[in-house]
């Protein structure tokens, strides 16, 4: 069988293209490609990741210059035609600035730039991402943003709930999503969530971070989970 | 134009040309031997350090030191400052230094990996000034290091009264490379052409270099020689180097820093034995009407200059338009020796390489401070009453306390280098492959450089050593940046000389070579012309094979034998305590004895190595509490210390707790593998002493039994947390 191929897009000031490049391709064998993207022609490819960073330097809002890039265009057809798609930060960011998520992404509550280690809890085990971790397994996982304070309004959250588009919730050590585990006022701790039919997902927290044991605090690697529930994904759709 | 020439130094220059240099070459020459770009009173004593070692590639010179690191890989590192833009514009002073070296490290062709600040301020709990300072020179060095996706790893902070009027901001980048394909600011071959690449050239950063090379008061209109910072740009010029670098395509690169586009033509032509000509009005300019004397000085940010085989211009412009990236082509190389600059092709300057590429020497006079006779020997304060408030106080002041507010502001993670992240150990730990890494730690220790500058720097130089070991590396090289005052006062020369003989005696020693410095005057404040206090900032480079070798200060289990190597001595003088809880500059600072410092650095490296030892941190500022403290934070669990088992001549438990005596560590390890480490003690003539063990939530110290201190953990850590962010208001 033919290797599932991932496109990594990368807009002008992506700054973790390489850092997902390299565990899907060196630590999990995937076959996959960094494209421009202006290049992106999403044809050839079975999946996407919108990677973090700061694309077109946060300016005016982050993600928002990305979001009107003809990569959005073939994104959202990919979407439609079911093909698994991530968004990681500047990537969650981008992919709510041009609506293919719901609801939107302000700036943290403490008006400051987070880098930390949190407690992500997996709330729906239906999307593409989570399919294979039960749901209420707890990852660590780092995030380092500035805007990544989670809001939707109350009727989108009641049918976020609905739906179970809910996603990743930050929570605590005993897996609780509380005040102190939030680390920056997201509306229900919400770390990340998907579209309607569980094929596309942002969220804030890095997975390809927390994906080594070597680099994790705790030598963990629970970012794995969601891009080999990607990679499984794809495998399952191809094989229909 | 304001110049800053002296008036020796105009007669050099007609000399020299053999006829009186107009106003275009005066600029040329007035920026390119500023102090900050010749070095003019620093050359004749940095030359006393030494810059070779057996993995030196290239030492000091260029734009970047490069270390071999085995398998074709190698690293590069610099350091440079940004203190007199970042006291009158924190935000764009700091955003600004970071990206001046980060083009440094692209400079040599190789991709940024890691950044490390060391900063100063006044004192943050009496100055709304100092913390407006502080907080602003954190957020620019965040918004710009966190944009272009170079990971801010570590460094320290650091306040005293001394730098509230010249707050001082060091920037270290390390670089990762190829051997093979290293390049260097060169321009070698007559007919390659140059090219400039990047933001466009504006009034920004007009006599950026000058204004380094004075006090803050004396210049007008200061604020417009600070540049303008623009991440974005950077990040897209940096993989658009990258890449046209990769294919071969460049033959030499500069980046335009200090002294702007003059000082990088100059540089070229001079290390590259060439001349080079070039047309100002291709440049793409910000602004109309610029003179020429502005386009050559302007320090405009986010812009590199390339080096090109005439043959290779068409890719190379190819690579520049698919990144959206402005460029003019803007001369050639020529076999002259000479840099003419035209504008609409008429020639505006004329002038001798070798002569403007090598500011005559600046000689001062030396002389020992008065302060030193007057505040040697001091009386001993009084023992504080209540030990449970003292210890307290000092492990959480704003010196030693949690630098989690700064720290979490940078993303330190990104590029999936870091491994020990920002407050695990003194050290940074950056994965290169999965069985090498690189070690480093950035130190300054102005307190006791103040008291005794050649002890001082010595110091400073170990503690960043003894960091790197703490973590398991090998020290491999150093960079320096010595800060100080007005060169003309002998009184600041002689500290200055004193601390370069210092880190040259150390380096010598311990055969540790010196690859790259900056050298910072004017550090003062200028209403009452009071120097800060002498700062050389050291950064130690170290290399580490096997993951199973990394080793951080976090204590893992109970039951775990806490060791104390080295001896705790009644030193005292320059110590956070004194300076914190009484108020105390005076008294003699710790002594730095080379073979003993030797003996403690391979007795930790060699227990490392055979795999005796578990957690392991550093003793220094705050002493011996500060360690144990930090210990039992980073590994959330307390500890049992005895205090009359510790080797020392200290009658009083402040001065056994907060000496600040070099060459110890605090380790700890199975008690089976004592035996071990004691034989090994025995090989380097190192004393060790058994001084409590790894157990509970709280950490406990007792005197023959006797309970003098008790604190939770939890408490500990919470109250060090809460420090920074209770005197910055959230």
């Amino acid at each position: 069988m033919d290797k599932l191929k991932v496109a990594i897009v990368q807009f002008p000031g992506t700054n973790c293209d390489r850092d997902t490049y390299h565990i899907l391709n060196d630590v999990l064998k995937a076959d996959v490609q960094v494209i421009w993207h202006e290049d992106l022609r999403m044809d050839a490819f079975d999946s996407a990741v919108i990677p973090g960073g700061f694309s077109y330097g946060d300016n005016l809002r982050a993600g928002v210059i990305a979001a009107y890039s003809p990569a959005l265009g073939q994104l959202r057809k990919a979407g439609e035609d079911g093909k698994p798609i991530l968004g990681i930060c500047n990537g969650f960011q981008i992919l709510v600035e041009s609506g293919l998520l719901p609801g939107a992404l302000l700036r943290n509550s403490g008006l400051r730039f987070v880098c930390r280690w949190v407690n992500v809890r997996v709330e729906a085990g239906n999307s593409l991402f989570t399919k294979f971790s039960e749901n209420g397994t707890i990852l660590k996982m780092p995030i380092a943003h500035n805007e990544g304070r989670y809001y939707a309004e109350d009727d989108l959250l009641a049918s976020l709930e609905r739906n179970g588009q809910i996603i990743f919730k930050y929570v605590d050590e005993g897996g609780q999503p509380s005040e102190p585990s939030n680390p920056n006022g997201s509306v229900s701790n919400i770390a990340g969530v998907s579209n309607h039919d569980g094929n596309i997902v942002g969220l804030m927290p890095h997975p390809e971070r927390a994906s080594e044991s070597l680099l994790s605090p705790f030598r963990t690697t629970h970012g794995l989970q969601i891009f080999t529930s990607m990679l499984r994904s794809v495998e399952v759709l191809l094989k229909r | 134009m304001i110049f800053s020439l002296t008036r020796n130094e105009l007669l050099a220059i007609e000399n020299g040309m053999k006829r009186e240099p107009n106003d275009v070459e005066l600029a040329i020459f007035d920026a390119q031997w500023s102090e900050h770009c010749s070095y003019k009173s620093s050359r004749t004593l940095l030359s006393l350090l030494p810059t070779r070692g057996k993995r030196v590639i290239l030492g000091p010179g260029y734009d970047a030191g490069i270390l071999d690191i085995d398998n074709n890989q190698i690293i590069t590192i610099h350091i440079e400052s940004h203190n007199h833009p970042s006291a009158i514009d924190p935000y764009g002073g700091a955003a600004t230094g970071v990206g001046g070296v980060l083009r440094d490290i692209l400079g040599v062709g190789t991709r940024p990996i890691a950044i490390l600040d060391s900063l100063r301020f006044g004192d943050i709990e009496k100055s709304s000034h100092s913390r407006w300072l502080f907080k602003n020179v954190v957020r620019g060095i965040a918004d710009y290091g966190n944009c272009v996706g170079v990971p801010t790893i570590g460094g320290e902070v650091e306040f005293d009264e001394s730098y509230e009027r010249n707050c001082l901001v060091d920037v270290v980048c390390l670089g990762l490379g190829r051997r093979k394909e290293v390049v260097l600011a060169e321009a070698s071959h007559p007919g390659d052409i140059l090219i400039l690449v990047g933001g466009r050239t504006g009034r920004d950063g007009i006599h950026g270099s000058s204004f380094a090379s004075r006090d803050l008061a004396s210049g007008s209109d200061e604020r417009s020689a600070v540049q303008i910072p623009d991440p974005l740009t950077k990040k897209i010029i940096l993989e658009a180097t990258l890449k046209a670098h990769s294919n071969g395509y460049v033959r030499g690169l500069k980046d335009l820093g200090g002294g702007g586009l003059a000082c990088a033509l100059l540089e070229i032509a001079d290390k590259g034995r060439s001349g080079l000509d070039v047309d100002l009005s291709r440049i793409h300019v910000r602004e109309d009407g610029m003179s020429p004397a502005e386009i050559l000085i302007s320090e405009s940010q986010e812009r590199m200059l390339f080096v090109v085989k005439d043959e290779f211009k068409g890719e190379v412009s190819a690579i520049f338009r698919r990144y959206h990236i402005q460029y003019s082509i803007i001369g050639k190389v020529t076999g002259s020796r000479r840099l003419v600059v035209r504008v609409n092709e008429a020639k505006v300057a004329d002038v001798p390489v070798d002569l403007a590429a090598r500011a005559p020497l600046q000689l001062w006079p030396s002389k020992r401070p008065k302060y030193l006779d007057s505040e040697g020997s001091i009386e001993k304060p009084p023992l504080p009453r209540n030990i449970n408030e003292t210890v307290i106080r000092v492990i959480s002041s704003p010196n030693l306390a949690s630098k989690k507010w700064v720290y979490e502001q940078f993303d330190y993670d990104v590029g999936l280098h870091t491994v020990l992240k920002p407050g695990d150990s003194g050290a940074s730990v950056l994965r290169i492959t999965n069985d090498k890494f690189i070690a480093i730690s950035l130190d300054g220790r102005p307190n006791h450089c103040y008291r005794n500058p050649r002890q001082g720097a010595m110091s400073t130089v170990a503690e960043a050593a003894r960091n790197t070991i703490a973590v398991g590396a090998e020290p491999i090289a150093l960079v320096d940046h010595l800060q100080f005052g007005n060169p003309s006062d002998p009184e600041v020369f002689w500290t200055l000389s004193e601390s370069i003989k210092g880190i040259a005696a150390y380096c010598r020693f311990f055969d540790l070579p010196c690859v790259g410095g900056k050298v910072s005057f004017y550090n003062e404040d200028a209403d009452t012309n009071r120097a800060i206090k002498p700062t050389p900032v050291i950064a130690v480079l170290g290399l580490l094979k096997g993951a199973r070798q990394i080793r951080s200060r976090k204590l893992t289990r109970n039951g775990r034998m806490i060791v104390l190597v080295g001896l705790t001595e009644n030193e005292l003088g320059g110590s956070e305590y004194y300076r914190y809880i009484h108020e105390i500059s005076g008294g003699i600072p710790p002594k730095l004895d080379f073979d003993r410092e030797r003996g403690a650095q391979r007795l930790v490296g060699d227990a490392v190595r055979v795999g005796l030892l578990d957690a392991i941190d550093d003793c220094s500022s705050g002493g011996l509490i500060a360690a144990i403290s930090k210990m039992c934070i980073a590994g959330r669990i307390g500890a049992h210390i005895e205090l009359e088992k510790i080797l020392s001549d200290c009658k009083r438990w402040d001065d056994l707790l907060f000496s600040e005596s070099q060459s110890r560590f605090v380790v700890t390890l199975d008690p089976d593998n004592y035996q071990g480490l004691a034989n090994i003690a025995k090989n380097h003539q190192i004393p060790c002493s058994v001084i409590g063990n790894v157990e509970g939530n709280k950490l406990m110290l007792t005197n023959n039994g006797d309970e003098i201190f008790s604190e939770d953990v939890y408490t500990l850590e919470k109250t060090s947390n809460d420090k920074i962010p209770s005197i910055m208001g959230h």
